[in-house]
């Protein structure tokens, strides 16, 4: 399981934000920040995915987009909520079309603050990501699972 | 005849961070048709107006987009003040093309970056998004945000630059200029570039009137409209012509944001010149009343905002047209008949902003 944790994929999805914290998980792989030297990879496969980050809060419309994504991920998963919006739906929790944040439709395992969140902080989400991943990996080798 | 079959685009794919869903029709490797199906990130944020008054309403317009952000909290408050009969102090008017226009570089550079990746040229992705961040440093230290500024306010600006930070802004900004000068060098004179690019997406000059094409995608088939012309904000002070080519291809868009990049550096060199010291803001009393239509120049385009105030302090109706809602018409126009590879480099040719687009 070592290996693993030390090379986390991470799929993104963008519920409905307002891109200025998917532009800030893509700048976390910038250069400046660059989670690929940690093994971090962003990939597009769900199937692929250690970690699901959804920024933006959840509608009706992408709803089952995002249980799809979360459904096809192997076991053991970690989602993180990032951004204000993921948490709890933030400026935008007024709207008639907004439910409020990921938890309503997926169980969330890091809740990241900001608006819009820093590179920074996301980075440190995907490390506490890691953690929860292990103990989940930990759980399910108990069971007798893998 | 080859059989048709339908792919779906999206709304979760690896070249874009947002989700937009497109159903390709195609036939072999050729696009027949693509329908768009869009609403996935639809907020209803124009019905918020009820609950957040004219003032505080400035924030939640900065969040329409995260890219555009400053340009969208600009415009809201422009129209709010074009009712209110404000007149907003000259300093604050340069400041805010400062950051109008240090958004539309960083944009185009992120553009430039997203673009590159689409067809797999990832080192320059990385180059740009480099050069992206000494931008989004200035940004940092002028308003203290990265993405969303909250600089802007009705009335005039809400921070001023220090002439002794200006200068050294100034500095920094001539070493990026010839930095992003020469990394566009390096895209537009690449081989491969110019191959999956020239002769790809064509939009002919009438296609782009009467489907409505804003911005670069409008200037890259040849029509010079930049709403900068109209001198919103103080923009009649500072010298400017828009950039526009003629070929109406991918190329050419890519050619018409490398050249308001650079355009985007002078202006700002120009208002560092022009600016005096003065207020930066106007007290602001009363509630607005009557309607406006408000439009400004956003990386992507223009954008329309229209205001309808009844004398309270919540607004009776806002509406928002962003520029790459505009934008789709003219997407869905070049991708019939291009090849099927060549979708996720004409979809980034016209700056996808999903979240504009849907609001």
């Amino acid at each position: 399981m070592g290996m693993l944790s030390r090379s986390p994929w991470v799929i993104h999805y963008d519920g409905s934000s307002c891109n200025g914290c998917d532009i800030e998980v893509l700048a976390a792989l910038m250069p400046r920040f660059d989670v690929e030297r940690f093994g971090v990879v962003n990939t597009g496969n769900p199937k692929h995915a250690d970690i699901l980050l959804l920024t933006g809060s959840i509608n009706e419309q992408n709803k089952p987009v995002v249980l799809n994504i979360y459904n096809q991920m192997p076991e053991p998963k970690v989602v993180l909520a990032v951004g204000i919006c993921a948490t709890s739906g933030g400026i935008f929790r007024e709207c008639y079309n907004v439910l409020g944040g990921v938890d309503k439709v997926l169980p969330v395992d890091v809740y990241v603050p900001g608006c819009a969140v820093r590179p920074e902080s996301i980075i440190d989400a995907v490390v506490k990501g890691v953690g929860i991943l292990e103990e989940k990996r930990a759980a399910f080798k108990a069971a007798g699972k893998a | 005849m080859s059989e048709r079959t339908i792919i779906p685009f999206g709304p979760q794919h690896p070249v874009l961070p947002e989700p937009i869903h497109l159903d390709l029709v195609v036939e072999d490797e050729k696009v027949i048709e693509a329908i768009p199906s869009i609403g996935f990130i639809h907020r209803g944020l124009e019905r918020l107006v009820e609950k957040k008054d004219y003032v505080d309403y400035v924030y939640v317009a900065e969040r329409i987009c995260g890219i555009c952000s400053f340009i969208h909290g600009l415009t809201y408050c422009m129209a709010i003040e074009e009712l209110m009969k404000v007149q907003v102090p000259d300093r604050a008017q340069y400041l805010r093309i400062i950051w109008s226009e240090l958004s539309r570089i960083h944009s185009h550079l992120l553009w430039l970056g997203l673009t590159a990746d689409s067809f797999g040229f990832e080192s320059m992705f990385m180059q740009s998004w480099r050069l992206r961040e000494q931008i989004l440093d200035i940004i940092e230290e002028t308003t203290g945000g990265r993405v969303i500024f909250g600089s802007a306010k009705i009335g005039g600006v809400r921070r001023d630059i220090s002439s002794v930070k200006m200068d050294e802004i100034m500095k920094k900004m001539n070493v990026y200029r010839k930095d992003i000068a020469q990394l566009c060098e390096q895209f537009m004179k690449d081989q491969t570039v110019k191959h999956r690019m020239q002769g790809v997406g064509l939009l002919s000059r009438a296609d782009a009137i009467s489907l409505g094409a804003v911005g670069p995608m409008l200037r890259g088939s040849g029509i010079a409209q930049d709403i900068r012309s109209t001198g919103y904000s103080g923009y009649d002070r500072i010298g400017f012509t828009p950039v526009t080519e003629t070929a109406g291809d991918c190329y050419a868009r890519c050619m018409v944001r490398m050249r308001e990049m650079d355009a985007s550096f002078v202006m700002i060199e120009q208002c560092v010149g022009k600016m005096t010291d003065g207020p930066i803001e106007v007290k602001v009393t009363g509630n607005p009343a009557g309607e406006f239509f408000m439009r400004s120049e956003q990386p992507r385009g223009e954008a329309i905002y229209y205001a309808k105030a009844n004398g309270t302090k919540f607004l009776s109706r806002l509406r928002v047209r962003t520029p790459t809602f505009a934008n789709i018409p003219p997407l869905l126009a070049t991708l019939a008949g291009c090849q099927l590879a060549d979708v996720p480099v004409i979809v980034l040719t016209i700056d996808p902003c999903i979240s504009c687009a849907e609001r």
